[in-house]
Parts: C-alpha cells; structure tokens; sequence
C-alpha cells in the first residue's frame, strides 16, 4: 500500500533545475532506498516532503489523498518525520530539549514535564545504545553524536513515514546496526521509510527497494533483489566507475608524523604514532573512541594534557595551530559547516581560504588568480555548482566536502591530517578522492586518515590504527588487516597488533 | 565497556556545566556585595533607608524593562525602542488623568499596557514584513515614538497636582513597586522555563534556521516576543509616571541603552538561545546600584560612565572565558 506518493515534483532555484518531475512512492512497511551523485536533487527531494521548500510544480499524496504542506509544521502534523542531511540541532539547548522541542510531554497547564522528557530520553538512547546525557547542551557534540541525535529526534515521534538524508554518513558499523535494528522495528509497525545514501552495502542492507536519481530525475526504481551495484552505478554516474580503492605502491620514507604519548583528559591517553612519508595511515575505531580528537590535538585546536607532536622531527607547540601549518601540517575536520567553510561565501574564496598568501600579489588577492586555482580543484573533485562565485551555502552536502577538500589539498602539505575525507561523496568522485590520497602519498605526504568505512580503511591504508575508549590499541600490517581483526579491536576484544 | 568512560565524562560535564552557571549568576552577586559593602564603609549614609528605597524605586522599573528586553534578546533580537515606549507611555498616563481626573488606577495601568503592546506590535510587524533585523527597525521606532511623543506633549509638561495622590504614593511605596518588578520576573521566568512557546523562544534566538525546520512559528513567536517587551515597557511608563509625577516628552530618554547594559551584564547572550531573566534582573539591580554608589563615594561622573563601561566588558569578558571553558569540557564527553 502506498503511504507517500510524489507525482510529477519539479523544483528550481534560480537557474538550477534541481528536480524534474520526480515520481515516487513510499509504500507502508517497506524502507525505500535512494541514491544519486552529488548534487543529484536527493537533498531538494527530502526537503520537500519535509514541507521545508514548497514544490514549482507536482503534487503530493497521503494516502491518495492530495496533501498540502504549507511548512514543516505540517509535514510533522502528517506524521512524516525527516531527519535532514545537516544537523539541526540548537546548541544552547539540552539534548533532551533538543528531541522534543514543540513536542515536549505535558503535565497540569500545559506545562513541560521535564522529568518525562528526560526519561523517554533516556529510553530513546538505550533503544539506539548511545550512552548520551540527556541533560547536556547539544553544543560541542561531536558530528556522530549530532547525528544520534536527529536519529532519537525523529524516532520519538511515531511517524508513519521516516525519511531520512544520509543518516549514517558519521557512524560506524555498530552504530548503523542498531539503528537498522530500530527502523527495521518501525517498518513491521508499518512505517514507510525512505533512505538515502552513499553505502550500497547499506542500501542493500536496509531496504527492499532502490531508487536512482540523476541531474534531478528520478531514472529507476526497481526491487533491491533485481540490481548490482554496478548497475546502480552505471545509472547514477551513466560511466563505469574505476577501480574503488586504488592505493599504488610507494616507497617509505622517513618518519615524517610522529606523536608521543599524547593524552588529553577525558578524550584519550597515552596515543603514540608514527606516519612515514609515503605511507596513509588509517585511524579506525568506534564512534566516541577519541579518533578527531587526537586529530584536533595533532593539528593544535585541543591542547594537549601529556605527550607531544613532532613534524619532521621537530617539536609543535601545544594549541599552536599557526605553528603546525607553518610546519606543514593540514587537517581536513569532521565537520565542514563549522569548521571547514564559510558558508556566505563564493566557492572560489572557500576554497583558496587556507592559501591566499602564496595566490597574492603585493599583499593583493587578485580575483582572477582566486578563480583560476578555484577551478582546478573544482574540476578534480567534480564539484557541482552555478560557478566559482556561487555561495558555498547553496551547495548541496557532498559538493560543500569537496570544497573543503579542495582547500586543504591546494595547500600541499607534507602530512595531511583527513577526518572522513568521503564522508557523505558519491562514488564517482569518491574514487578520485581516493586516487588523490594515493597520488600524495606517492609524492611523499604522509597521510593519516580517520575512516569510519571499513572498505575505506582496508583498501586505503598501509597500515591500520584501531582506537578503542580513548587509546590506541592496535597496530595492523596491511597484510593482516581485515574486516575481523578491525572489528574485534575496535570493540574491544582484539589482542594487539 | 564503552558506558564506563563516558558515564564519568558525562557526571563530570554535568558537575562542569552547572558549576560555570553558578559562577555567572554568583559573580554579578558578588559585584553588588562589593559594592554596597565597599560604599556603605566609606559612606554610611548609602544605606540608610531613603537611600535603599530609592534603589528599590530605581531598579524596579529598569528591572522589569530588562525582563522585557531579555524576552526579545532571547531570540537574537534586540528593541531598543523601549526607552521611547515607556516615555509614551508615561506621558498617555499623565494625559489621561489630567483628561479623566477620577480614572481607577488599575485602569490606568492596563491602559499603559496595551498601548506598550500596540507599539510592540508595530516593531514585530515591520520586522516581519519588511525583513530588516530588529536592530534597525527598532532603531527607526526609538525615533517614531519618541516624535509621537514630542508631538502630543508639544512643550507642555504634566506636574504631580494633576495626578492623584494615590497614584503618586504606589509609585513611592517601596514594597507595591518591588512587587510588581517581582511578579513580571517570576512569570517570565517560569513561562520561560515551562511552557513549550517559552522553550521555542531560545530555540530560535540558538539557530533560527533549524527552529524553522522544527515547524516552530517563527514569525509569530518573534512578534509575541516584541509584544511583551513593548507591553513591559509600557507598564514601566505608567510607574515612571507614579513615581516621578513630572512629566514631559523627554521622560525614559536613553534609557534602552542602560536596559541593554543590564540585560549583557546580567549574563543574556546577545546573539540570543542562553540566559535568564533573573540574571537581567540582577544586572538591572547592580546597574541602578552603580549608579547611587559611585557619586556616593564621591567618584567623578567621568569615572561613573567609565566604570559601567567597564562593568560591560568584564561581564562580556567573564562570558567569553566561560564558555570557551565549557565549550572545551563538552567536546571531550557525551
Ligand atoms: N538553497 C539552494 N539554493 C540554490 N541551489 C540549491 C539550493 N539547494 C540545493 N541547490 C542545488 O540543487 C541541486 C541539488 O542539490 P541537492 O542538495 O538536492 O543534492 P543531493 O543529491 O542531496 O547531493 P548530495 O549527495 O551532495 O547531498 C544542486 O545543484 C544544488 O547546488
Ligand atoms: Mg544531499
């Protein structure tokens, strides 16, 4: 039965038509599968059926019915709850509050019942296994955490359709199968689910139906049984994609990384590694295991307790994050909204932020000179917009990642620090990322790279970090490493490497 | 196995958190102490009891305008129309006894109200239909009302013969006044704490865009926000009216600066989404005091201005050091 029922939606800004009659439909106790590259109007879709931006053109049905969706008031009314690819979280507010808002439990006179709020909290957390303080100020949440949140967000209403816009491009494997686990729960109680994505192990996983849009059509919907990932592929990206995970061999050089017994209270102790030239180095781990947190340490935006950083074996100053660029050091961060980009501004300035001086002239930036490099990278990475001088804000996700991308990489710098450098990257481009990690590794940049995607991991990395609450607890041999060995001493059960 | 360090670093963000709340709210306390402490020593006369109720008398009208102000500062806005608001106000009041000598006070009062609540409701609809920040709209409106104003009074002023005396005397007895600055906080301050539009209003004031996504009113709440503050400020205006009895079109000049002054000083992030009405409260009270305290200690008005000024950055300071502290304790917990 069909709950959700898009007809021929279509939907512009400005000159980029984002959606050309999309035709769709969620069908009850099923969880529909989406996918597209980046850019491909997944995003705009979602936010429709959200009522967050009216349609030009098309209806939407509820149960056949015409259904009219003046704002997200009454997308949430209808019972459709969406959980959008950006967290919305309000920082100054408690994570409880945050789940809840304008839907918090009453008590007498309408008043908030603070203490019901807490413990269903609580009680949504355990059902996603997330060891959360419902009483914390979501400020500061790491992005994984951010995203749990939206999950207990939308899961604490009974909505009968869950949309949900790449929900687990933070999370880990464990993670990702309990909140399989709680949808898949949903689903029997007859919800309708749509999902989009970048992992088709996930798609696989989760859902009975598979989705392909492009240029903003909607090309294929068939059964999940039917199709390969290569089809898929071949629709999305209508070439054939090369070879996913193509780390050529280089030559070791000398230690240019190396860290030594690091710790910063609460985050992580005692973390000691080394990262050579030529090498890319993968940091595995859970969630919460403390894995951006060295990063941050590493590059000077934490200070750290204990331990210290040396580059080419000379010593950082602690919380120095000038020193460290000066010494060659860049890290591309978790989280690219607060951290990576601004967002008011052209994609051209974003990306040559981290190197305006050596673009300058007599102290000038010159805007042609901007653009130039701007371009380059942009057509290395395929980022998909109006031009160099559109907005980064109007971006979709994965394009507004390769712009940071693209202005740590214009830096060139001798160790390159990546925090989920695919997080939320359609394949396509996510094999040039790849190929891009591999070719500065074989010019000599060492390369630490934070992964939660264990294919990522195994097929990137010379070797293979695992962080497990806060330490380093294994060291793997590509050779030796694989999805097992990773597994087991990311939770906790694997000897040392 | 992963529940053991994060329910320690969990405890310890709690302890963390609540313990840099109290510091805020503790150091404006602190700061007044001092200052009485410090006056009263060099200047006994400071605290005798004309001295205290004329800080009572004070305070509560920049109190109740700072509950006002912090409605609005809440949802990253600001309404600096509110000196103007009450100086109308406290001249209708005037205006209306000299027309209707034997009106019931109570009427009087509502009546200041409501027209605090119209001019409110003006600056909440330019913002919403032009979509210009409050900043600059308010900022228009400071002048608008402040030449309604002029205008009526047209050089005339009302004197206290032409109130009456029951009138006057509210606005000099010292527990009536403080009471009603203590029944405003504390309902603002409840409805704030306790019902889901209060909650709504830190939401957006923290991040507009996602409040919107939250299919919360935006606009309406913002327009309720300015309502109250205008409705405040015109409350204040009938006071300003009983406890000065003189009034001209110039009553409550400036004043929106001294209520921004209380409601910073008073912890209320200007950027909106965090702080307290009490808070503001107290900075209303610490501001009023500082200013009977330092021409008590025989300071220079030079050096009073100074000295608030100064006040400003120091709580602007304290706020910053907070929350780059608490900041720091958050990322490294759940
Ligand atoms: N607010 C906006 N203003 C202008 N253009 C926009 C806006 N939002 C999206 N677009 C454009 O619409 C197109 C579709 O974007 P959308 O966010 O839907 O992509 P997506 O499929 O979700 O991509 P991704 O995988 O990167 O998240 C893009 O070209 C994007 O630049
Ligand atoms: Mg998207």
């Amino acid at each position: 039965m069909v709950v959700l029922e898009l007809r021929d939606v279509s939907k512009a800004f400005d000159a980029v038509q984002a959606l050309r009659a999309v035709r769709l439909g969620l069908r009850a106790g099923e969880a529909h599968g989406l996918v597209g590259e980046n850019g491909a109007g997944k995003s705009t879709l979602v936010k429709i059926l959200a009522g967050a931006h009216p349609a030009d053109e098309g209806a939407l049905l509820m149960d056949g019915r015409a259904l009219r969706l003046a704002g997200p008031a009454d997308a949430r009314a209808a019972g459709i709850a969406v959980i959008y690819q950006e967290p919305t979280l309000f920082p100054d507010l408690s994570v409880a509050e945050n789940i809840f808002m304008s839907r918090q439990p009453l008590r007498g006179l309408r008043r908030i019942d603070a203490r019901a709020m807490r413990a269903r909290t609580t009680e949504l957390f355990d059902r996603l296994g997330v060891p959360m303080d419902p009483d914390r100020p979501a400020r500061g949440l790491s992005i994984a955490d951010q995203q749990l949140v939206e999950i207990a967000k939308a899961l604490a209403f009974d909505a009968r359709v869950l949309v949900m816009d790449e929900p687990t491009a933070a999370l880990s494997g464990p993670e990702v199968e309990r909140l399989f686990a709680v949808v898949r729960a949903l689903c029997e109680a007859g919800s309708a689910v749509l999902f989009v994505s970048h992992r088709f192990e996930e798609i696989f996983a989760l859902c009975e139906r598979v989705s392909v849009m492009r240029d903003g059509r909607l090309v294929s919907t068939d059964p999940a049984a039917e199709v390969t990932v290569a089809e898929l592929v071949r629709r999305m990206v209508g070439r054939e994609v090369a070879e996913m995970y193509p780390k050529a061999e280089a030559s070791k050089g000398p230690p240019l990384l190396q860290v030594r017994g690091l710790s910063r209270r609460g985050a992580f102790t005692g973390v000691s590694l080394t990262v050579h030239a030529g090498e890319i180095v993968a940091l595995a781990g859970l969630v919460g295991a403390g894995r951006s947190e060295v990063a941050r340490a590493v590059f000077g935006v934490d200070r750290h307790d204990e331990g210290e950083v040396l580059v080419d074996g000379r010593r950082l100053r602690n919380g120095d994050t000038a020193a460290a660029i000066a010494a060659g050091l860049a890290l591309v961060p978790e989280d690219r909204r607060q951290q990576g980009l601004v967002m008011e501004l052209s994609v051209a300035r974003n990306a040559t932020l981290a190197r305006r001086w050596s673009l300058a002239r007599l102290g000038l930036l010159t805007g042609g000179a901007e653009r130039r490099a701007a371009r380059t990278w942009g057509e290395r990475l395929r980022v998909r917009s109006a031009g160099p001088d559109e907005a980064v804000s109007a971006l979709s996700g994965g394009n507004q990642q390769k712009v940071v991308l693209a202005k740590w990489l214009s830096t060139e710098p001798r160790v390159l620090i990546v925090d989920e450098p695919t997080r939320g990257i359609d394949v396509g481009t996510k094999a040039e990322v790849h190929r891009l990690l591999s070719e500065l590794a074989g010019r000599g940049v060492a390369v630490l790279m934070i992964s939660s995607e264990l294919p990522e991991v195994l097929g990137m990395a010379d070797r293979v970090l695992v962080m497990h609450e806060g330490r380093l607890v294994a060291d793997i041999p590509r050779a030796l490493a694989g999805e097992e060995t990773v597994m087991l001493a990311a939770t906790g059960h694997g000897g040392a490497g | 196995m992963t529940t053991t360090l994060a329910r320690s670093a969990s405890r310890r963000l709690r302890q963390e958190s609540s313990r840099l709340f109290v510091i805020r709210e503790l150091g404006i306390v602190a700061a007044l102490t001092l200052l009485v402490v410090v006056t009263t020593i060099v200047n006994p006369r400071f605290l005798t009891s004309q001295g205290i109720k004329d800080l009572l008398l004070g305070s509560t009208i920049l109190a109740i305008l700072a509950v006002g102000q912090t409605v609005v500062v809440i949802t990253r806005n600001v309404d600096l129309s509110a000196g103007s608001v009450l100086g109308l106000s406290a001249f209708a009041t005037g205006s209306l006894f000299v027309a209707a000598p034997g009106l019931p006070i109570p009427v009087a009062v509502v009546a200041g109200v409501l027209l605090g609540a119209a001019c409110g409701a003006v600056n909440g609809g330019l913002i919403a239909a032009v979509q210009v920040p409050s900043l600059v709209v308010t900022l228009g409106t400071l002048y608008v009302f402040r030449g309604i104003d002029y205008t009526w009074a047209s050089g005339r002023q009302i004197n206290a013969a032409d109130m009456p005396g029951a009138f006057l005397s509210m606005g000099n007895t010292t527990p009536v006044m403080t009471m009603f600055a203590i029944v405003v906080l504390v309902a603002a301050g409840y409805y704030l704490r306790a019902f889901r539009s209060g909650r709504e209003l830190y939401a957006i004031g923290s991040h507009p865009d996602a409040a919107r996504l939250a299919g919360i009113p935006v606009g309406r709440r913002v327009l309720a926000a300015f309502v109250v503050s205008g409705a405040l400020a015109g409350l204040a205006g009938v006071l300003y009216a009983a406890r000065f009895g003189t009034l001209d079109a110039n009553a409550g000049t400036g004043l929106e600066l001294n209520v921004v002054a209380a409601v910073v000083v008073g912890g209320v992030a200007i950027f909106g989404g965090s702080g307290s009405v009490y808070g503001a409260a107290i900075g209303a009270l610490l501001l009023t005091t500082i200013g009977s305290a330092l021409p008590a200690l025989g300071v220079s008005p030079f050096w009073q201005r100074a000295s608030v000024g100064a006040l400003i950055l120091a709580a602007i300071g304290l706020d910053r050091a907070l929350a780059v502290r608490l900041a720091r304790t958050l990322r490294s917990g759940r």
